[in-house]
């Protein structure tokens, strides 16, 4: 596990997201050296929590399975797994990263058997789904997992049911010893991607989150849609599993708001929209389906404006200008009830949906000034590109709130920038 | 210019946000409203303004200086602070709100017989008056803003209040005649009367 050799002529990915692998695959395609470090389990990050992309309403494991296997096949990528970067030291060509690794308790004799899943008996939240749903403390991250290893939870390791786990592995892949471990490697080049989290929609005080079961978040309604996730693919609600037939959505919660995320998150307006589709992808033509979008603009950038019209024109989706003031619940149905006052004519509305769906802002997972000393955070804690880095290149989430396609050009542009790094360390050295 | 021209220029004047940027308190905010409603709709007044906010930072780009000038919404304001907890751009609206009723009323433009108005006149002026409230004669006088026998009305279905009150030593009777302001209300006064002055210069407003 710790052979991990590395030179000043290597560049260090930091994050296994769509940005991360696009960046490490690209970097590896092209001759180099590749560390791509991954916290989770698995790589894949936040697109293999999506159901659908948009806007061509494809799925995200389809170009997921495109980018395993490149993955698998090419040589110059070493991955590391449940793996953080802890320090990063040095300067451009001759970086001193200290990756510390955590106790996975199975080895790569996994055959992703499940066996020790049906042995154990303890369950735990499943953060893949946003701990809608439990699993089982031995558990494989998701379907498509890479790579494909069952992991242990910490949290069963010297109880009884870890003991059950080893027993019932028939390929001797569980190790209970496994210690966490620090190595220390030398690159030429950082990339960091680690992306972005939804924003803590709890602090969203009137929209009652943390208040109200029928109140989600738009990637946990995204789970919803999952044959496999933690409602079976139905869009129903928390409070009773009731079919949620009128959904509303709610725009910029979160995000463009001083007290909350001062930027625009770029996607949730694309997503609602998207999200929109799902509803008549569900009921069909049932009469009582209907989306109705709360905005203050809808954003759709540059070519996906076809998109908005496409979803306008649909009768189903419902626009409302304005944002919601706050939200109630009624108790004795558990219906969510949104107030405010609407900007085309100034009415008043107390409207009742089933389930009220938060487009929720993106925030970066780690802010740019915890990263390295020069490495500069712009307001939102998005890394600000001004070259002051060195050669820690942002990519993808991590420099701004970006959709999936945007998030591949910066990986590609990281990797060019990364690539002429290690170029110069290489012709010096020559 | 001659009093024809005088009246064109006031009626065609489209200058309206200007001026609300200089002479309103906060006014300089009006221009950073992104019409999102959030406002609006938190007010717990809402329903009973003629126009919420959002509506009147955007009447007021508009350039409708009477219709905002002269509405009694502003005058509906009670001062919770929901909005300016909730706007995502962080505009002081109650503060921009007390700002345009106060510049209507300087204007004397104001609705005349809003309560709200009414009461800021009487409160002003039993302040300014010995630099102290004097919470029984302002309490007495606002009984009896509408004559004699709805001040009457009002007092009797006062009355156990007061008396409470008075149980509990937290209304003095004497107040009436034995007010105790600051200890030089001339100077007070001279002091107000300069402020007032400079304020009117400012905002170009003739006394």
């Amino acid at each position: 596990m710790t052979d991990v050799v590395a030179t000043n002529e290597t560049i260090l990915v930091v994050g296994g997201g769509i940005s991360g692998m696009t960046a490490a695959l690209e970097a590896a395609e092209c001759g180099k050296q590749v560390v791509l470090v991954e916290k989770n389990p698995s790589v894949g990050g936040r697109i293999a929590q999506l159901y659908k992309y948009f806007p061509k309403l494809c799925r995200p494991s389809c170009g997921q399975e495109i980018n395993l296997r490149r993955l698998k096949v090419n040589k110059r990528i070493r991955l590391l797994t449940m793996a953080e970067v802890t320090n990063v030291d040095g300067a451009a060509g001759d970086y001193d990263v200290s990756i510390t690794i955590h106790p996975r308790y199975v080895n790569e004799n996994c055959t992703a058997c499940g066996a020790c899943a049906e042995a154990v008996t303890a369950e735990i939240d499943d953060p893949f789904n946003y701990n809608m749903k439990t699993i089982k403390a031995a558990y494989l991250p998701y379907n498509m997992a890479y790579p494909q290893r069952y992991v242990i939870d910490p949290s069963i390791v010297g109880s009884e049911d870890a003991n059950k786990a080893k027993a019932a592995c028939k390929y001797d892949a569980i190790d209970l010893d496994m210690q966490e471990q620090t190595i220390e490697i030398k690159v030429g080049a950082v990339i960091w991607a680690t992306g972005w989290r939804p924003y803590d929609a709890a602090k969203i005080q009137p929209y009652g989150y943390d208040r109200y079961p029928n109140v989600i978040t738009s990637v946990e309604f995204e789970r919803m849609m999952d044959p496999f996730g933690p409602t079976g693919g139905k869009l129903l609600r928390p409070s009773d599993a009731k079919e949620a037939k009128s959904i509303a959505f709610i725009q910029c919660a979160g995000s463009r708001d001083r007290n909350h995320l001062t930027h625009c998150s770029r996607i949730c307006c694309m997503a609602s929209l998207k999200q929109s589709t799902y509803i008549g992808e569900q009921y069909g033509d049932d009469a009582d389906a209907k989306a109705t979008i709360y905005y203050i603009d809808i954003r759709a950038i540059d070519r996906f404006e076809d998109f908005y019209k496409k979803v306008q024109a649909d009768e189903k989706v419902h626009f409302i200008k304005s944002k919601v003031a706050n939200i109630t619940e009624n108790r004795d149905t558990g219906d969510v009830v949104l107030h405010g006052v609407d900007t085309e004519g100034y009415h008043r509305y107390d409207n009742t949906h089933d389930l009220c769906v938060l487009a929720i802002g993106m925030e970066p997972s780690v802010r740019a000034d915890q990263i390295a000393d020069n490495v500069s955070a712009d307001a939102s804690g998005f890394i600000q590109m001004n070259g002051a880095g060195g050669a820690i290149f942002g990519a993808g989430c991590a420099t701004n709130a970006l959709d999936v396609n945007r998030a591949v050009q910066s990986a590609t542009a990281a990797t060019l920038r990364a690539i002429q790094v290690v170029n110069r360390v290489s012709s010096a050295e020559a | 210019m001659s009093d024809v021209n005088t009246a064109m220029v006031q009626k065609y004047r489209n200058d309206f946000l200007k001026e609300v940027e200089e002479n309103v308190e906060e006014g300089h905010w009006v221009k950073m409203c992104m019409q999102c409603g959030v406002c609006s709709g938190s007010c717990p007044f809402g329903p009973d303004w003629d126009h919420p906010p959002q509506e009147i930072f955007m009447m007021i780009r508009a350039g409708k200086r009477d219709e905002v000038l002269t509405t009694e919404s502003m005058w509906m304001c009670t001062s919770c602070y929901n909005c300016i907890v909730r706007c995502p751009r962080e505009l002081p609206i109650t503060h921009i709100m007390h700002g345009l009723a106060n510049y209507a009323h300087r204007l004397g433009i104001a609705p005349k017989m809003n309560p709200t108005r009414r009461f800021s006149k009487i409160f002003w002026n039993n302040i300014a008056k010995t630099g102290r409230v004097n919470e029984l004669a302002l309490s007495l006088k606002l009984y009896f803003m509408d004559g004699f026998m709805s001040g009457i009305k009002n007092a009797l279905a006062m009355a156990g209040v007061g008396i409470g009150m008075l149980k509990t030593k937290r209304l003095n009777p004497f107040a009436l005649i034995n007010h105790k302001g600051v200890k030089n209300p001339k100077e007070l006064h001279v002091l107000l009367k300069k402020a007032r002055e400079i304020e009117d210069r400012r905002k170009g407003i003739a006394r």
